[in-house]
């Protein structure tokens, strides 16, 4: 989708990711980063035309956990107001659209995930179908080892190659003052690692992570009001795939070549590429289904592998790749988001400078 | 903006138990319907909302991604709303705001709760930290605001008995709705067990297995089929939180704000004259008086003496869900998608045994929560 206006990321705020978040509630761990982006984007709450967010009940382990969170947003006066239960990059989504009406000109987009709370590789096999699929009990790390293995098996990746992802995404996470884990690896002592779940080592999967974002989208002029140097949304698509493992080559992932075709990915130089691949065989996938060359710089912020809030780990990507636009250190980025197992669902946004 | 018009609706049959259908079955019931209306297949549809409330009833994460296959989604964009009791609505006015956008041409809008898969009873009373452990299902939390509607109104007691009856008589007339009680009367209401203190058990909507779908397009599709069509004129959603200081929980602020910015959009001034049929969201038969003034359809305090005087039946001047309404079949995700749906089959003269007569502008309504989320669209026969 190109949206029929021109709509920008002008604020990005996010809590620092942690593996339990122990004394704060879910509207505690949200306020102040709604509170952060607000006032980044010199917008008070009252002029917020739309409010959007996404987050999962089985994450929370509680019906809807989105309705409590609402009390983060302060909503009082009533607001224009909807909730995806979905990645926040789906909502995101929704905003633009809603944008794109032309009758509200700003949008505050906010998800939550307090993966901590149960046991996500068992949680998130709850996603499979429910017949002839979830009754097996595969969890979500032993359904990506098997996307990884046919991923070697193909011969368009090795382990080294793997590590290698996973020693960057470390390395990159250094810089990042909200990413859960970072340090200083070698894809070599990578590699002496035992499996975790073979073919994938411990390093070849997301930490278990609670955290929050949110952000402030606005159109043309007020966006320009709100940023010195806001972060245009050029295009942004998602697409789906068939649920069943049977039916699809594991080893591609052919709805984010088809987002990325929408968004027109292709259609300049990608500086920057925030990719939702919380494992690191996954980002080999996603770089092919995008067309990245070698000298796209691949999630600075250390990505998913170095901090994966449930629900919110593709907003940040989105967040993350703004931000490199709004600090001036890139002039076009690709940001994506994954839902599902095996990425069965993506979504890929395209974001740029004013030129 | 483009216009935007409902051009197919289905619905799944609803039953306490569909154990004849799986949750695919279920959905594939209301869209092929729905498809089938539109005279369309799943290949022409562009994109898909999918809406549901909350994943524990049928204990399956993000349902959407299961249902891909079954909704021909591969390839598709697919977007899953939650909004809890309002989500049907919110669904459709995704699929609306797809199509005023120019996004696509034909977007396939999907609702449905499988409740039988769960215990709803418990889904609906959720146990969070620092708060008292009050919530008794749905109706533990709405008992006490119908106490207090009964109370500052001077409402007579019988009002609940008698919307009551009347949804139930007009679900008769409905081949769709779950409830079809057919020795239905005011003695069987007043006489049935209390259950939540005024609520009776046959003022209490049932757990129903079922679905909706909605087929939307734009004006140039729209225009090129052969049957009616029912026009968009306007959406609205509203939010307030569940609990503030001064919330009017029975007449919520949220609710009439959203009344008031829909008869904006839609040109219209004066709803009890220029509305000719609505379809609310009323799970608990008190909830029709309370929603007829919230939505500005009576003074505040006097909803109840439309009820009184049957302004809510069907020959009515206002009828107030002649498809049973949600007392009489109540999927809970696809409940607000239905009262959308019937508000379009209404105007598009297509509503069968529970039509109302020359229906041309037609309200639907749907709310969530603790009352803190609305969403609604106003269909008519003709483009504003």
């Amino acid at each position: 989708m190109m949206a029929a206006r021109e709509v920008a990321i002008v604020a990005f705020a996010q809590s620092p990711s942690v593996r339990r978040e122990w004394a704060r509630d879910d509207v505690e761990l949200l306020l102040p980063v709604i509170q952060d982006a607000l006032s980044q984007a010199g917008v008070r709450k009252e002029e917020i035309g739309f409010t959007a967010s996404g987050s999962s009940d089985f994450v929370t382990g509680l019906p809807f956990s989105f309705v409590l969170a609402l009390d983060a947003v302060g909503a009082c006066p009533a607001i224009e107001e909807t909730h995806v239960e979905m990645d926040g990059a789906w909502a995101l989504y929704e905003a633009c659209v809603r944008l794109s009406l032309g009758d509200v000109d700003t949008a505050l987009v906010y998800a939550f995930g307090r993966s901590s709370l149960g046991e996500p590789r068992d949680v998130l096999g709850m996603q499979l179908d429910p017949y002839y699929v979830a009754p097996l009990a595969p969890d979500a790390i032993s359904l990506a080892a098997l996307q990884a293995r046919a991923l070697l098996d193909s011969g368009r990746a090795t382990e080294r190659a793997l590590a290698e992802v996973a020693a960057r995404s470390r390395r990159n996470a250094r810089s990042n003052p909200n990413a859960q884990l970072s340090g200083d690896m070698v894809p070599e002592t990578l590699l002496e690692a035992p499996y975790f779940i073979a073919p994938l080592r411990r390093h070849d999967c997301p930490p278990i992570s609670d955290g929050a974002v949110a952000m402030v989208l606005a159109v043309g002029d007020k966006a320009r009001a709100a940023s010195s140097r806001p972060a245009w949304i050029r295009g942004v698509d998602h697409r789906i795939e068939p649920h069943g493992l049977g039916m699809r080559d594991l080893t591609r992932s052919p709805s984010t070549a088809l987002a990325a075709a929408n968004a027109g990915v292709a259609q300049g130089k990608v500086d920057v590429a925030e990719l939702h691949a919380p494992f690191t065989h996954q980002e080999l996938i996603l770089r092919e289904a995008l067309g990245l060359d070698g000298d796209v710089d691949i999630n600075p912020s250390g990505g998913a592998l170095a901090a994966n809030p449930l629900m919110s780990a593709g907003l940040i990507r989105i967040g993350e790749a703004a931000l490199r636009i709004m600090n001036g250190s890139a002039h076009r980025a690709v940001a994506h988001a994954t839902s599902g197992p095996c990425l069965q669902q993506n979504l890929v946004c395209v974001l740029e400078a004013d030129s | 903006m483009r216009h935007c018009a409902v051009i197919g609706v289905g619905q799944s049959r609803h039953a306490a138990r569909r154990d004849d259908v799986s949750l695919a079955g279920l959905v594939r019931e209301a869209v092929d319907r729905a498809l089938s209306d539109a005279a369309l297949t799943l290949e022409d549809i562009d994109a898909v909302v999918l809406g549901k409330a909350p994943d524990m009833f049928e204990g399956v994460m993000m349902p959407e991604l299961y249902l891909a296959d079954c909704l021909g989604a591969g390839g598709k964009p697919l977007l899953r709303v939650h909004t809890a009791g309002s989500v049907g609505g919110s669904t459709a006015i995704m699929a609306v705001n797809l199509i005023r956008a120019g996004i696509h041409a034909r977007v396939l809008a999907v609702a449905f709760e499988k409740q039988s898969e769960s215990d709803a009873m418990w889904a609906l009373s959720p146990k969070y930290p620092f708060q008292p452990p009050l919530l008794a299902g749905a109706g533990g939390y709405f008992a006490p605001l119908v106490r207090a509607y009964i109370r500052r109104s001077g409402a007579p007691p019988d009002i609940g008995v008698r919307v009551a009856v009347k949804d139930r008589k007009h679900a008769l007339l409905n081949p769709y709705a779950h409830l079809h009680l057919r020795d239905i009367s005011t003695e069987a209401v007043a006489n049935s067990a209390m259950i939540w203190d005024p609520l009776r058990y046959l003022e209490t909507c049932p757990s129903s297995d079922g679905a909706c779908a909605m087929v939307l397009t734009n004006d140039e599709a729209a225009r090129r089929v052969p049957g009616p069509v029912a026009w968009v004129r306007a959406t609205s959603m509203r939010s307030e939180p569940t609990m503030f200081a001064g919330r009017d929980q029975v007449n919520p602020q949220a609710g009439r704000d959203c009344a008031a910015a829909l008869y904006k959009l839609a040109g219209i001034t004066s709803p009890r004259r220029e509305v000719d049929v609505a379809e609310l969201y009323v799970p608990f038969s008190w909830f029709e008086p309370m929603w007829l003034e919230n939505l500005g359809f009576a003074e505040r305090d006097e909803g109840w003496r439309m009820t009184a005087d049957g302004a809510t039946e069907l020959g009515g001047s206002l009828p107030v869900n002649p498809s049973g309404g949600v007392l009489s079949t109540n999927p809970i995700g696809a409940s607000g998608m239905l009262r959308f749906a019937e508000a379009a089959l209404q105007v598009r003269g297509l509503a069968g045994a529970h039509q109302v007569d020359g229906a041309k502008v037609a309200l639907g309504h749907a709310y969530g929560g603790g009352s803190q989320f609305f969403s609604m669209w106003i269909v008519a026969r003709q483009q504003l």
